[in-house]
């Protein structure tokens, strides 16, 4: 059995340092098994978040070498052993302690968005008929787990910090999916041009490169609502509609 | 006397999986100040890692199915020790509820004709589940999340219960401290539901996370309640034996569902040799046949692989002890054959098993398309829990309602797969509009604050110590559990868990901890201990008293069923002394018209 360095940022509020931990590795660890290692035997008040330990729920995200990484699905075997891994917290979200950061933010966003609202039920026994081919896009959507790794790793917020102007892509994809759904009717067009900041988006797909549940997120989420924001609101013939339409 | 932030409410809501978000839901509805306590972030509760599906007699796939045979197939699964009536509730408000869900959002996989398409699973007779690929646990609880988020109900996330508070016999409110700060809150309420989950956390090999420490069942047990059914701990019979860190980890009943089969290192198919007899007029018994049943002939029986989950889990157990399991202690499941069935079985698999298949891929370099799977049971539910009115979800202590895994009642002796999700919701939505109506009908409850700051002083203990930490307890107690109160259980052994988890409490009454307050999961876990040693207590007590082998209860030196003990239920109380008490008390009685259901489809 060999051993590894895990270099862990310890401290509070985003002060701190890194501290190196060496642990014994064995086959097939992931690098979420080294943290409870060091934690179990180490370092019990080290401050990680997880759950499900099975890249199910998205409560492991940390950068790991500078990646925004689930650590349960992360194995060692895929990193430079020879070398300490680094194990940061995500830079996106308010430190408060080692590897756990403040996520509420999300939640605060997902409130302000429009909730799903169906049609009339349109079969006899009072529910609807839809079609498996009508959903599959939805459902790739709603394959997120919410780990907040792609708002970790845009730029828009981790580099210029819009939290206030810009839902980033994990909402996007959350619009997208209500949006695409074939039961909704609620109108979320003029929210994402305004407050939910689609614009912002430059489209450099890192969200999509760091997805744990490979959702694509920029070409099937993010660009079909920049398409709808633009027909809406950019389309000259449309636009023209607007100025001498009833509203 | 100490000042602590404070919270008034009608109903809290302990926990915010399926449950506890139905029941919370519901609560408001009515029109009452609820509240929710979560022990994680919002949304990861083990809800989402449920993966085959919610069981609701719709009859989408095959319109035979009603709730009678629903009702019937949870009877059978449970060893007939369930609650009748809510076995029943159950099996009528299923169906209503899985549509509530398409209401609020959620987006099921379609039948041809549109409809809500459901799955074949372990024990129950037609295709039943309501499902998303192998992800239905997710959608359950983001379509719960998504839709309580815009009900007005206050969220308090990463706290944590530490007690009931009560005031006289009624319950009170609860005291917690939140995780982030280290800081107590006290929550005053008429109502409370616990929604916790399950126990797993007292084991070491299990698909469970590290809330499971039997926080509800401990809660209503120190609080006066009764608890019952503490010895059926589901061992599924399909978790992840490789790589190491894996251990435990699920593998989806739903491999069987779509045609995955068990094999010894011989190659054999063994789940052939060994049908119990009140199963044998439903299962195949031929190969053939099996195939024919997950392909959706109406003709056909069930393969054996999907019987009930303790009888598939003692069968691997059987295959492993005899010498004849795999490299890593487990034994091989196969979805990989079914190439020889169909075209394009790999994309079928991808289609249909997608997280197991990313699973396996990235942690385990397994294709489950073209390589066989190792797999061994896991400790994964609990179907003992808080002694619940079957209507109301009350438990004996007035105000204090359980729903979901914490409950007890629904599932006797064993559950069947896919009855957990629809558990939570026909029971979450029963508690929070009981709840409601409880806060409705009685006054403001006081609340002694004498025992509050004690209980604040010893829960800050552990920080003045010096000596062993908490992880270490809590690992003796798991390999204890695991070796002497698993799967297969004797006398001698029991024994010595039960003095071992007595040791064991003495040692968790000192561990020491390191560090602050803030965000200190050492010190969470020296608080997680008191439970889930509770729980141990109970479950080692319950397992000692039932002299017999019945559902998920295996006992080698009582390996047989014994009438004797199919006519109550084992109930634990704290009696006056502090100590645990047993007591064996008549199942409750079923109706006439219940037991011509059962007779019907025997």
């Amino acid at each position: 059995m060999s051993t590894a360095t895990f270099r862990i940022f310890r401290g509070e509020r985003g002060k701190g340092e890194y501290r190196d931990y060496s642990c014994e590795v064995s086959e097939g660890m992931v690098v979420l098994d080294a943290i409870h290692q060091i934690q179990a035997e180490q370092a019990n008040d080290l401050a990680v978040r997880w759950n499900c330990k099975a890249g199910k729920c998205g409560s492991c995200s940390a950068e790991v070498n500078g990646m925004p990484k689930l650590m349960c699905m992360t194995r060692l075997s895929t990193l430079p052993l020879d070398q300490p891994i680094t194990i940061q917290p995500m830079k996106t979200f308010p430190h408060i302690k080692d590897l756990v950061t403040d996520v509420s933010w999300n939640y605060r966003v997902k409130t302000g968005i429009k909730p799903f609202k169906p049609t009339k039920p349109d079969a006899p026994d009072g529910t609807w008929r839809v079609y498996q081919e009508d959903v599959d896009r939805v459902q790739e959507f709603r394959k997120c787990i919410e780990c907040y790794l792609c708002q970790d790793v845009c730029h828009v917020l981790r580099d210029h910090h819009k939290h206030d102007e810009f839902i980033g892509p994990r909402f996007l994809v959350y619009v997208a999916a209500l949006e695409m759904n074939p039961l909704d009717t609620a109108d979320r067009i003029p929210d994402l041009r305004k407050q939910e900041g689609i614009g912002y988006c430059n489209i450099t797909k890192c969200c999509t490169k760091v997805c744990p549940e490979s959702i694509t997120i920029t070409d099937n989420a993010i660009i079909p609502l920049k398409e709808r924001v633009v027909d809406r609101f950019f389309d000259p013939l449309s636009k023209l509609f607007r100025v001498f339409g009833s509203d | 006397m100490a000042e602590y932030q404070t919270f008034d409410h009608d109903v809290l809501i302990v926990g915010a999986g399926g449950a506890g978000l139905r029941a919370a839901i519901e609560a408001s509805a009515a029109g009452v100040r609820t509240c929710v306590l979560s022990k994680s972030l919002l949304g990861k509760a083990h809800t989402v890692m449920a993966e085959g599906g919610v069981a609701a007699s719709m009859g989408n796939v095959d319109d035979r199915d009603n709730w009678r045979v629903h009702f019937a197939d949870t009877m059978r699964g449970g060893q007939y020790l369930n609650n009748p009536r809510m076995a029943e509730l159950h099996a009528k408000e299923a169906p209503d509820r899985v549509r509530e869900l398409e209401a609020w959002g959620a987006v099921f996989d379609r039948t041809k004709d549109g409809k809500i398409l459901q799955r074949n699973f372990g024990g129950h007779k037609y295709p039943r589940l309501a499902h998303v690929g192998d992800r239905t646990g997710l959608e359950m609880i983001r379509t719960l999340q998504d839709h309580g988020i815009h009900k007005g109900i206050d969220f308090h996330m990463e706290c944590t219960v530490i007690t009931l508070l009560k005031s006289g016999d009624r319950v009170a409110g609860a005291f917690c401290y939140e995780r982030e700060r280290g800081l107590f809150k006290l929550f005053r309420a008429k109502a409370v539901v616990l929604a916790t989950g399950g126990i797993g956390r007292a084991y070491k090999i299990t698909s469970n996370s590290w809330e499971y420490t039997g926080d509800g069942h401990s809660l209503a047990y120190h609080a006066g309640a009764a608890i019952m059914d503490m010895e059926f701990v589901q061992f599924h019979p399909t978790g992840m034996v490789w790589p190491p860190s894996m251990r435990g980890a699920l593998v989806t009943e739903g491999v069987r569902g779509e045609g995955g089969i068990l094999l010894n290192n011989q190659g054999k198919r063994f789940m052939f040799d060994d049908i119990p007899a009140n199963y044998k007029n439903q299962t195949a018994d031929n190969p053939d046949e099996g195939w024919r049943y997950t392909q959706g002939d109406k003709n056909a029986r069930r393969p054996p692989e999907l019987l009930t989950r303790d009888h598939v889990a003692r069968c691997i157990n059987r295959e492993v002890k005899q010498g004849r399991g795999s490299p890593h202690g487990g034994v091989y499941l196969d979805i990989a054959w079914i190439k020889e069935k169909m075209p394009n079985s790999a994309e079928h698999i991808k289609k249909k098993l997608p997280s197991m298949y990313h699973q396996f891929k990235q942690l385990g370099d397994i294709d489950i398309t073209t390589q066989q799977m190792e797999i061994g049971p896991t400790t994964h539910y609990m179907m003992g829990g808080v002694r619940v009115d079957g209507d109301t979800q009350m438990s004996d202590v007035p105000g204090l309602f359980a729903a979901g895994e914490c409950g007890a009642g629904l599932h006797g002796a064993n559950r069947l797969g896919g009855n957990s999700l629809s558990d939570l919701l026909v029971f979450g939505k029963r508690a929070g509009e009981y709840a409601a109506k409880f806060a409705k009908d009685h006054g403001d409850v006081s609340i002694d604050m004498t025992y509050v700051d004690e209980i604040a002083k010893y829960a800050l203990e552990p920080f003045g110590r010096t000596g062993e930490g908490p992880y270490q307890v809590q690992h003796d107690l798991q390999d204890m559990m695991q070796s002497r109160v698993g799967i297969v259980r004797r006398q001698g052994e029991m024994e010595e868990a039960l003095d071992g988890i007595m040791k064991l409490k003495e040692r968790a009454r000192h561990v020491a901890v390191d560090g602050n307050r803030d965000y200190n999961p050492g010190w969470h876990t020296s608080l997680d201990l008191f439970n889930v040693l509770t729980v141990s207590e109970a479950i080692t007590r319950a397992a000692l008293e039932r002299k017999e082998s019945r559902g998920a209860h295996f006992r080698d030196d009582y390996p047989e069923k014994d009438p004797t003990f199919a006519t109550f239920n084992l109930v634990i109380r704290k009696g006056p002394d502090g100590e645990m008490q047993i007591a064996r008390e008549p199942l409750p009685p079923m109706r006439n018209d219940l037991k011509q259901i059962i007779e019907e489809n025997k």
